[in-house]
């Protein structure tokens, strides 16, 4: 989808603030989300690129200032929702309740819900199937047109690239799994991912600064021969 | 503005409370887990990992080669990785040639070698300009480069990952590989700095 997520090559976002001996987290409740996102990393609830797309989903203005633990929160809560995991109005009595000091706090519906999980909801983490083959179709070498596509779902093909021409510098040959599709479970589709050696002149025309590549590493089914 | 203590808003504090002891209370994680991965990233993961990994390729050159080869791998021998790099690929900074690794769409970074990312890395500013302007901004951060010098910026969305390997600091030949490794640091290896003296 084409989202505020996608930042390469935007204006107006300033200086790059470097803070000075930078704690590895900020506060509690940044480590809380990264770590409990891990674990449920290896639970089998979700895969990766529907974390990610559910990331992308943010309302624009929100995603700008929420901060990058802050789109994680958003993203646990909303795909446990959808998962019908942890509810909704189950965070809010509970966000409601610890606000008010209530105590002792209401416990979880006890209604049947989606954990644990069924078999057939369990999800397959990883991002390349090991014990599968690819042919890929390029070679390194090869001029590639990165295809202008502009698919509403999830996709890892960057806009700033679309449409324009590079030459294959890295064949990443295991068969990769295709978010696009896995996102929105329409099949793994595994497949070469390439390494693309873009001219900076390419992707910005007059305002290129000299003597600069960008490198993007793209699925196969985002380039087409030139 | 964003990813910064500053913006710290304490209705995600309570959130993320209610979240996780929630899933705690209905058997879907466990908070010792939780903890130990915290302790994890704080403790255990970070930019020294890459260092050491640095400092092996600049004393030996055939680690080196295979470190180029199969970055991952070589890694491994230093008893480093972990979820979230399941390729690593080493691009190698020279006199001519200047390497810089970004993510625009999200911040895809080598946990298992570099730990979490800093915020600078996740800020809009640097995911937007980093592909467009990298001369520009590397100069706003300190790091000017002589316009012959080639630069490749990485663009890292997809699963590979990448670790810059700085160039090795004239006067430190008789430096052993630990005192090679304090000097390495964790901007060198994301390719917005050079290792000084």
């Amino acid at each position: 989808m084409n989202g505020i997520h996608d930042m390469g090559g935007l204006h107006g976002f300033g200086l790059v603030v470097q803070e000075k001996n930078e704690p590895v987290f900020h506060s509690h409740w940044e480590s809380r989300i990264f770590c409990i996102t891990q674990v449920l990393d290896t639970k089998e609830i979700w895969n990766l690129d529907e974390h990610r797309h559910e990331i992308e989903l943010m309302n624009a203005a929100d995603y700008i200032t929420a901060g990058y633990y802050g789109r994680w929160l958003f993203a646990m809560e909303r795909l446990l929702a959808r998962k019908d995991i942890l509810r909704s109005e189950e965070v809010q009595r509970r966000v409601d309740e610890l606000h008010g000091g209530v105590s002792p706090l209401s416990p979880p519906d006890s209604s049947s819900r989606g954990w644990p999980l069924r078999d057939e909801s369990k999800v397959r983490w990883g991002a390349w199937r090991h014990e599968q083959t690819v042919q890929p179709r390029f070679s390194v070498g090869d001029s590639v047109r990165v295809r202008n596509i502009h698919p509403e779902g999830h996709t890892r093909v960057t806009a700033y690239a679309r449409g324009k021409v590079g030459v294959v510098d890295r064949v990443n040959a295991e068969p990769w799994v295709f978010p696009d599709t896995r996102a929105h479970y329409r099949g793994e589709n595994t497949q070469a991912v390439y390494g693309v050696r873009i001219a900076a002149t390419e992707l910005w025309g007059p305002q290129a600064e000299t003597n600069t590549w960008v490198f993007i590493d793209l699925s196969e089914d985002h380039l087409e021969p030139v | 503005m964003d990813n910064h203590s500053s913006n710290e808003k304490p209705w995600q504090a309570v959130r993320t409370e209610a979240v996780e002891s929630l899933l705690v209370e209905l058997g879907v994680i466990d908070s010792a887990r939780v903890d130990e991965i915290v302790r994890h990233y704080e403790e255990k993961v970070g930019p020294k990992g890459g260092a050491r990994v640095v400092a092996k390729a600049w004393t030996d050159q055939e680690f080196k080669k295979r470190l180029l080869a199969d970055g991952l791998a070589a890694c491994a021998e230093l008893g480093l990785g972990g979820p979230e790099t399941e390729k690593l690929h080493v691009v190698e900074n020279t006199a001519s040639v200047h390497n810089a690794v970004v993510c625009t769409l999200c911040s895809c970074y080598p946990w298992p070698i570099l730990g979490v990312p800093p915020a600078w890395y996740k800020s809009s500013a640097y995911r937007s300009r980093m592909v467009r302007e990298p001369r520009k901004l590397l100069t706003e951060m300190g790091l000017p480069l002589d316009p012959s010098v080639e630069i490749r910026v990485w663009d890292s969305v997809s699963e590979i990952r990448y670790l810059v390997l700085p160039e090795r600091p004239e006067g430190t030949e008789s430096f052993t590989e630990e005192q090679l490794a304090d000097l390495v640091t964790r901007d060198a290896m994301i390719g917005v700095a050079k290792v000084t003296v």
